[in-house]
């Protein structure tokens, strides 16, 4: 099969059962929002060294945040609900209650919550106090610019980690370019892209020859080893293969994501497309490059 | 159709109505409904002396005519939506733990006292004491909401321990006094020693007002959880602004007879 010119592998992507949580940063400007926003999903682009992943899901406009101020949206995942919850009371406790003027909302719907507010609302020392506004509870906790407002608790679904599409091009410009129309493309409701602006270089396999580490380069699409691993699944067109990786808070998300992602890397200078999987060993999931496009 | 009680005789007493509640009439004949107890005064009197009945209960249950005189209507229900369609007497939905009363036109004293959860909307005026503790009583409301598009008497919101009191118009005296907890909104003018012996809770009004000399002034701020409760108001109906939302408002702290952790906040102008 192939899209403009470039092949799409007869390959799927392994993907993984993870928990979500949806959380709306508000701030007096855009600006703080976002400043929050970045700061809360910053070091969270694998559970494999950040115990959680995260991004920015979108902008919210004030018409459509609970506090009517400028809000932004970001999502996390972590492994289980329990962890998703721990990290949620480090992130918005570090990242956000930190940043001036913001307040921090769920924006998740479902069955099974966590406690957020309700932890961070020590830090008040016994000056704070709650509001309870249909049947949602709001901390406020006293701060120097004057109260960070929280919900006491976070909606956390299970959700889907670990989607991926690997660009395997000619050059690195071109196979830059491919990348970042891809990122573009795959902004869509419920899904995040956790690595630096959507992309990842390092792409990684289970194990390592090295018994103290538990991931390491996947060799199989790294060109400078094309003639040095027999795992090699690189042809000698290929000088750069950039992964980007796909979290959703559920699967027709993800499948959304790199159903666009698919077309949009399908440049001049791309030579395949292919997917990350561990032989269907490991993730829940399994989604096929080629069933995501459909007949053609 | 929803059940509609429709008045025919106008009591000349009280005539006490708390068996009047939506989720009672579920599954129950126009006959065994007209024929419910209620007490005309201190003596028995059957609904249908009183009123006509129509219809079927579905979860909405209307009453029509001026039911001024007729009180505890909605007393102690949990679910379902009680429409008034004219004025309603005193005691409305006395310690009601859920669903919805709306009182299109005014309502008489203690509207919601004691109250648990559920919510009430009174389009029309409000008398004394809305969402108190009845007389002896330590704690007042305890959850839910009570929404007044009119004015209220004096004492709304007395010993109340959590939920939201809120009038578009103006309040009486001793707004939120006693209160343990909770918010009370007031879109309109203050009367006299509002807070008097609170312990906690937020006393908000878009008006200044004059506070008592137990309260201290703590800053001008913008109050993010202001900002909620003022859009959560005007989602509910009730008239309020972009500047009243997004204001600054002057924090006052007290009182200083009790915990000295209750606030109040009045517009900074």
């Amino acid at each position: 099969m192939q899209i403009n010119g470039v092949s799409i592998d007869d390959t799927y992507a392994e993907a993984f059962a993870m928990w979500g949580a949806r959380v709306l940063i508000t701030a007096e400007t855009a600006k703080w929002a976002l400043a929050a926003a970045r700061a809360i999903t910053g070091f969270a682009t694998s559970v494999i060294g950040c115990k959680c992943e995260a991004g920015i899901e979108r902008v919210v406009d004030v018409a459509h945040t609970p506090d009517g101020r400028p809000g932004i949206a970001v999502l996390l995942f972590a492994m289980d609900a329990e962890g998703l919850g721990k990290r949620l009371v480090e992130r918005v406790g570090q990242c956000v209650m930190t940043c001036p003027t913001t307040a921090c909302f769920n924006a998740l719907e479902a069955e099974k919550t966590v406690v957020v507010g309700g932890a961070l609302r020590y830090f008040g020392d016994g000056f704070q106090a709650a509001k309870l506004l249909d049947g949602r509870r709001f901390w406020r906790v006293p701060v120097m610019d004057g109260e960070f407002v929280v919900e006491e608790r976070f909606g956390v679904q299970a959700s889907v980690g670990g989607g991926n599409l690997l660009i395997l091009g000619e050059d690195t410009a071109p196979t830059l370019a491919a990348a970042e129309a891809a990122v573009d493309a795959m902004r869509v409701p419920g899904v995040i892209l956790p690595f630096p602006d959507g992309v990842v270089r390092s792409g990684s396999k289970v194990g390592s020859r090295y018994k103290s580490v538990m991931a390491s380069t996947n060799d199989a699409y790294c060109p400078t080893l094309r003639a040095v691993t027999k795992a090699t699944r690189l042809g000698a067109e290929v000088g750069c293969v950039l992964e980007i990786v796909i979290d959703g808070l559920d699967l027709a998300a993800v499948e959304e994501a790199m159903r666009r992602g698919l077309r949009a890397a399908a440049q001049p200078g791309i030579c395949r497309i292919s997917a990350g999987n561990y032989g269907g060993n490991l993730g829940q999931y399994k989604i096929d490059l080629r069933s995501l496009l459909g007949p053609t | 159709m929803s059940l509609t009680l429709t008045l025919h005789t106008q009591p000349e007493v009280p005539l006490e109505a708390e068996a009047i509640i939506p989720e009672r009439f579920e599954g129950m004949s126009a006959a065994r409904i007209a024929a419910t107890r209620l007490l005309y005064g201190n003596r028995g009197a059957a609904l249908g002396d009183f009123f006509h009945v129509e219809g079927q209960a579905d979860g909405e249950l209307r009453v029509a005519g001026d039911c001024a005189r007729i009180k505890r209507l909605g007393s102690a229900m949990s679910r379902g939506r009680l429409v008034i369609e004219g004025n309603v007497g005193m005691h409305l939905g006395a310690a009601m733990s859920g669903g919805e009363i709306l009182v299109e036109g005014d309502a008489g004293d203690w509207v919601g006292v004691e109250m648990l959860g559920g919510r009430i909307v009174v389009k029309g005026n409000a008398g004394h004491l809305v969402g108190s503790a009845i007389r002896g009583g330590r704690v007042g409301v305890r959850g839910g909401e009570i929404i007044v598009h009119g004015s209220a008497g004096n004492e709304i919101g007395s010993s109340m321990r959590r939920g939201l009191i809120a009038v578009g118009g103006d309040a009486g005296d001793f707004t939120g006094v006693n209160m343990l907890a909770g918010t009370v909104v007031v879109l309109g003018r203050l009367g006299w020693r509002t807070g008097a012996g609170m312990k906690r809770g937020s006393i908000i009004s878009t008006n200044p007002a004059e506070m008592l000399p137990t309260f201290s002034f703590a800053c001008a701020y913008r109050p993010v959880a202001l900002r909620l409760v003022l859009t959560h108001l005007r989602g509910l109906g009730l008239p309020v602004s972009d500047e009243q939302i997004a204001g600054r408002y002057r924090r006052w702290s007290g009182d200083a007879v009790e915990m000295n952790r209750g606030e109040v906040l009045l517009p900074d102008r």
